[in-house]
């Protein structure tokens, strides 16, 4: 952990709503006494209080009897998005100036209408719904999160793709003057991401671009990202620019570099233990005592029957 | 000092130097270090209730990972300032800073507790089977686990009457072993961050000045005050 100063604090890294001020009194004691060195991540990520976020709609799939929404807060200031710094509160801070328009995405590979589309285009033949899917972590948390999206698979069957398409690849935006987070060599840029063509078009797999029915805020992967509720969260690739179908697996970044702990698959797995950590429970953000994980994030039953006949301890 | 400077630079800052080195221990120092250090302890604690208790975010969406992460780094942060208090003491001739090793050392094996608590009863949650599987299986449990051991026999051992009845040789060798807590305090940290090593590097860089500092000084020349462990 770099010492840094209370004072070296940046105003835009506490929030500045007055509801949050006795967070901010909190730091200023802190610091006043002489604890100097406190992390920022836990001292500027939230206020004390829990406020009152936007109320989730939507039609729950797959939700357990005791699953609730996350709350909004939570949903937006909890962020792996690397792009946008590696802390679980860096995105929120440091993804703010990030613009989304104008933003285009590339839809190309084995497909017989590959086009370059801009994002109203793109969006505009499809019926936005609202869902509520369970999202897993990798790193043994999880939420219930209230998307607006579509089935990508109205997408893929626009595109037409080719008998030559196997695989959907993903990217990321490249811009490492607008993702700061890119400017260190913490992954290999650009982020990448792929589905198997049967996964990429079963109905849940999601392409998302908006929560708790507002536009996605830029942390949680603005303008346009995807949700694949029965896999771990690093599938669900954020700030989609590019999608390809193609012949071969793609080479997702997280195996890249890592390939002893990430996989292709990524299926959530409670009897397969990432190397570092059990998989077999997870904490809800909210709750405090852990919950059990479920196969398939709970999904089993609409997707188990991809997998049959796959080893899935070897296929992680 | 600084064979490297040169006379003249030596003689300009000599009143600066003489300046430092003339500062006393300013009074209640003890006394205020202890409070200070009680500080992050007492702000985790209450943070983390908190949190638990009544949903408040001090700790942010996820206090127990984050509560055990800053109990954790705050262990490391003593460990290393113990490894400091040498140094400084050559460089600015503060002798009276030695006695206030112990309360740093004493710190951190509390800070060490108070993560290994937040561990395994906020985090694993007391689930037997999985303490177990995480000591064998997961490395870096296992050289946490051994770091926080072998700060046991320092504490044990770090009453004037246990100095005495060990003999300040074989005491010194013994408290020794801080040099290895910290490494496996550094290798530790670097293999439970999942991606980001940019923390970890920096203590194992600050680590190697400080290691590198005593190095130097025990290949040119024995020793001078009581101790230079
Ligand atoms: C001298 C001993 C130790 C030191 C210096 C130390 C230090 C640290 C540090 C700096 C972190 C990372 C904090 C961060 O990511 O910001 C950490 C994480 C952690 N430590 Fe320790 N620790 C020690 C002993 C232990 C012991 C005895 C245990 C339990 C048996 C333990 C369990 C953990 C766990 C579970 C994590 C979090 C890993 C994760 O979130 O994936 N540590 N420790």
């Amino acid at each position: 952990m770099l010492i840094r100063r209370a004072a070296d604090i940046r105003p835009s890294e506490i929030t500045s709503e007055t509801l949050y001020w006795n967070r901010r009194e909190w730091i200023a004691a802190a610091g006043a006494i002489g604890v100097a060195a406190m992390s920022p991540t836990s001292l500027s990520a939230l206020g004390a209080a829990r406020q009152q976020g936007p109320v989730a709609r939507g039609t729950p799939y797959g939700l357990q009897p005791n699953d609730k929404p996350t709350p909004w807060e939570d949903v937006t200031n909890y962020n792996n998005f690397y792009e946008f710094g590696t802390g679980k509160d860096d995105p929120a801070q440091n993804a703010q100036e990030f613009t989304t328009r104008p933003w285009t995405v590339k839809v190309d590979g084995f497909v017989t209408k590959p086009a370059d589309y801009q994002l109203e285009d793109f969006l505009k033949p499809h019926k936005l719904e609202d869902r509520i899917y369970r999202h897993r972590c990798v790193e043994a948390w999880s939420m219930v999160i209230p998307w607006r999206g579509f089935s990508l698979s109205e997408m893929l069957k626009r595109a037409e793709p080719t008998s030559q398409a196997k695989f959907v690849e993903f990217t990321t935006l490249l811009d490492p003057r607008r993702m700061p987070g890119q400017r260190s060599s913490v992954l290999d840029w650009p982020y990448i991401e792929g589905l198997r063509l049967d996964e990429a078009m079963h109905p849940l797999t999601l392409m998302v671009n908006g929560v708790y029915g507002r536009d996605l805020p830029n942390q949680n992967g603005a303008p346009l990202r995807l949700h694949v509720p029965w896999k771990y969260g690093f599938k669900s690739i954020k700030s989609i620019v590019r999608i390809r179908l193609v012949e071969k697996e793609p080479v997702n970044t997280w195996k890249v570099s890592q390939s002893s702990e990430y996989g292709f698959y990524a299926n959530v797995n409670p009897e397969v233990d990432h190397p570092r950590w059990s998989q077999a429970t997870e904490r809800r953000i909210g709750e405090f005592l852990k919950r059990k994980t479920l196969m398939f994030n709970g999904y089993a039953d609409q997707v188990a029957s991809m997998y049959t006949g796959m080893d899935l301890r070897k296929n992680y | 000092m600084g064979t490297w400077t040169s006379e003249i630079v030596q003689q300009e800052s000599k009143s600066v130097r003489d300046r430092i080195r003339a500062f006393r221990e300013p009074r209640g120092f003890g006394v205020l270090l202890i409070v200070a250090l009680c500080i992050p302890a007492a702000l985790a604690i209450a943070g983390l209730l908190s949190d638990i208790l009544a949903g408040t975010r001090y700790f942010g969406s996820n206090p127990v990972k984050e509560g055990e992460h800053f109990l954790g780094r705050w262990t490391l942060r003593l460990l290393v300032a113990t490894l400091t208090i040498t140094p400084l003491r050559h460089i600015t001739g503060w002798n009276w800073l030695a006695k206030h090793r112990r309360t740093l050392g004493l710190f951190a094996f509390g800070y060490v507790t108070l993560h290994w608590i937040a561990y395994a009863f906020l985090d694993v949650q007391l689930d037997w089977g999985e303490l177990k599987t995480d000591l064998l299986k997961r490395p870096y449990i296992f050289l946490g686990m051994t770091a926080l051991a072998l700060l046991v026999p320092l504490v044990v051992t770090s009453t004037k009457k246990m100095i005495r009845r060990l003999g300040g040789k074989r005491w010194n060798r013994l408290h020794k072993l801080v040099y290895i807590v910290t490494i496996l305090g550094v290798i530790h940290y670097s293999m439970a961050v999942k991606q980001d090593l940019t923390y970890p590097l920096t203590y194992a860089l600050v680590l190697a000045i400080l290691y590198g500092w005593r190095l130097s000084r025990w290949s040119r020349k024995p020793a001078i005050g009581p101790s230079v462990a």
